[in-house]
């Protein structure tokens, strides 16, 4: 699944690292790392994390949008 | 906008994507093609010169988030090689040509070269995912030196991966600090200590003449106060060049500075006249942004890239009720374990002042102002402050803005230190400006 955080809207408020702390890290004080392309095993907790975000930064890919459209 | 050949998008990154999103979301209902140049669907850069030359995401990992579905034809791996506004046809390299009702340009741009002669090998740029994937190999391979030509944002932060990698690493720039065309010689000289403290061999105030092969695979940077350093590996880092070359025949105002719209993202002809059927967006679009008095400014920056592309589809699905775009530039980076965040356009600031933290703990928020105006913030590592003052910037507020809270140091004002403008070479009409270099 695609992920993507709008960098300039993150606080480092951090509750994406609560929510799914194998896909969101927070480094230093307030840098966020974060993989763009977790597995789909792990939407419920990307999810849970793009819920959480104070600041509404995360920006998650439903299920297949991308196939359906033609190559 | 009823036509059968409907909207033509091209450019299949970031801009490109978000548009398409915003027209369907607007409810256009008509064909819509997306033209990328690369075989890719739309990727994200900001992860490359970061996270992917450290090895801790692959290249190929960025692709964007498609946010509804776009029921759009894509030509992906061909680029556009010209337009005919005349015929509304805009043509591609691999021969063929697409009719549009109407027009996006979201071309973006690409890396500026190496302008002199290189019988080297070793030398890369970073844009695109193929660069950065050739480089990230070349890194992992172990130089024993890189050097880096250009100490702007993109500069900087592949000067962080190589020294989180462990690599020897000299950066040049003409300025005497970082960053400085961004954030000035005060600001930037705290970015400074913190690569020299990081191990990054600073070589500010002079240039790279030359880059002479050498035997055995490496070369010889010839600087222009007479010294010369050895690399490995060139990592050339000297900005972007708006993509327009295609443009060149189509009557439009573009050149390698971008494409000049009016103030609603219509592109404007050679006699300065909007065409109603062609929009542009993002790093390619320039366009006189209100915040700013009016001056034509290109942005060539993610949010810009988001917002501009999301203005763009609603002027071209309501073209009688075009809106003037006002954009308030931001970036971030992150370098040598800082997170480097800005709002607003520091350049022409005539001063600068700390308002929160201070640079000796190496955690502040600055904010620039100019005849009395605040104009621009930036924050080392005190990101929570920035949309406070954001706001204060586009409304024009007095400078400082906020000058009397508890929890603020006592404010001192201080000369931003910006270099002198680059001479630009002769162009037509008004300087094209970039957000940064």
């Amino acid at each position: 699944m695609r992920v993507v955080v709008d960098l300039n809207r993150c606080q480092g408020y951090a509750q994406c690292c609560y929510a799914a702390p194998a896909h969101f890290e927070l480094r230093g004080h307030e840098i966020l790392f974060y993989d763009p392309a977790p597995p789909e095993a792990a939407r419920g907790r990307i999810e849970r994390a793009q819920q959480a975000c104070p600041v509404r930064a995360i920006s998650v890919e439903g299920i297949d949008l991308a196939e359906e459209d033609a190559p | 906008m009823s036509g059968r050949a409907g909207i033509v998008i091209v450019g299949a990154s970031l801009a490109g994507l978000r548009g398409a999103e915003a027209l369907r979301r607007g409810g256009y209902e008509g064909p819509l093609t997306l033209v990328g140049d690369e075989p890719y669907r739309p990727y994200d850069r900001p992860p490359l010169s970061k996270h992917v030359l450290a090895g801790e995401l692959a290249a190929d990992a960025t692709a964007l988030p498609q946010l509804l579905p776009l029921r759009a034809r894509w030509r992906l791996g061909s680029p556009a090689t010209g337009l005919d506004r005349n015929a509304k046809i805009v043509r591609l390299a691999d021969g063929s040509s697409l009719a549009y009702d109407t027009l996006l340009v979201a071309t973006g741009a690409r890396a500026r070269r190496w302008p002199g002669e290189a019988e080297f090998a070793g030398i890369f740029t970073i844009r695109g995912r193929d660069e950065a994937a050739d480089l990230r190999a070349a890194l992992a391979r172990d130089p024993r030196s890189v050097l880096i030509v250009g100490g702007g944002l993109i500069g900087c932060e592949a000067a962080s991966c190589c020294r989180d990698l462990g690599l020897p690493v000299t950066l040049v720039d003409p300025n005497p600090t970082p960053l400085a065309r961004a954030l000035g010689t005060l600001v930037g000289g705290t970015l400074a200590a913190r690569m020299r403290a990081a191990g990054v061999d600073l070589r500010p105030g002079t240039q790279v003449r030359a880059l002479e092969g050498e035997a055995g695979q490496g070369c010889r940077a010839r600087l222009a106060d007479g010294g010369s350093i050895a690399a490995d590996l060139v990592i050339v880092a000297l900005g972007a060049v708006r993509d327009t070359g295609w443009l060149s025949e189509g009557g439009l105002a573009a050149d390698a500075g971008g494409l000049t719209c009016d103030g609603a993202c219509r592109a404007l002809t050679q006699v300065g006249v909007p065409d109603p059927n062609i929009f542009a967006a993002g790093d390619v679009a320039r366009w006189p942004n209100p915040l700013y008095g009016g001056r034509l400014i290109a942005v060539e920056h993610w949010g810009n890239a988001v917002e501009q592309a999301a203005h763009a589809a609603r002027n071209m699905l309501n073209p009688a009720d075009p809106q003037p775009y006002a954009h308030l530039p931001a970036f971030w980076s992150s370098q040598f374990g800082l997170n480097i965040k800005m709002v607003g356009l520091a350049d022409g600031a005539d001063s600068v002042a700390i308002v929160q933290g201070s640079r000796a703990a190496g955690r502040f928020l600055a904010v620039y102002g100019r005849e009395g105006r605040t104009i621009a913030a930036v924050s080392f590592d005190e990101a929570r402050w920035l949309p406070a003052y954001a706001e204060r910037i586009a409304a024009g507020a007095a400078f400082p803005p906020i000058h009397d809270a508890t929890d603020q140091p006592a404010i001192e004002t201080r000369p931003p230190g910006f270099p002198p403008p680059r001479p630009f070479p002769a162009s037509r009409g008004r300087v094209p400006e970039a957000a940064h270099a």
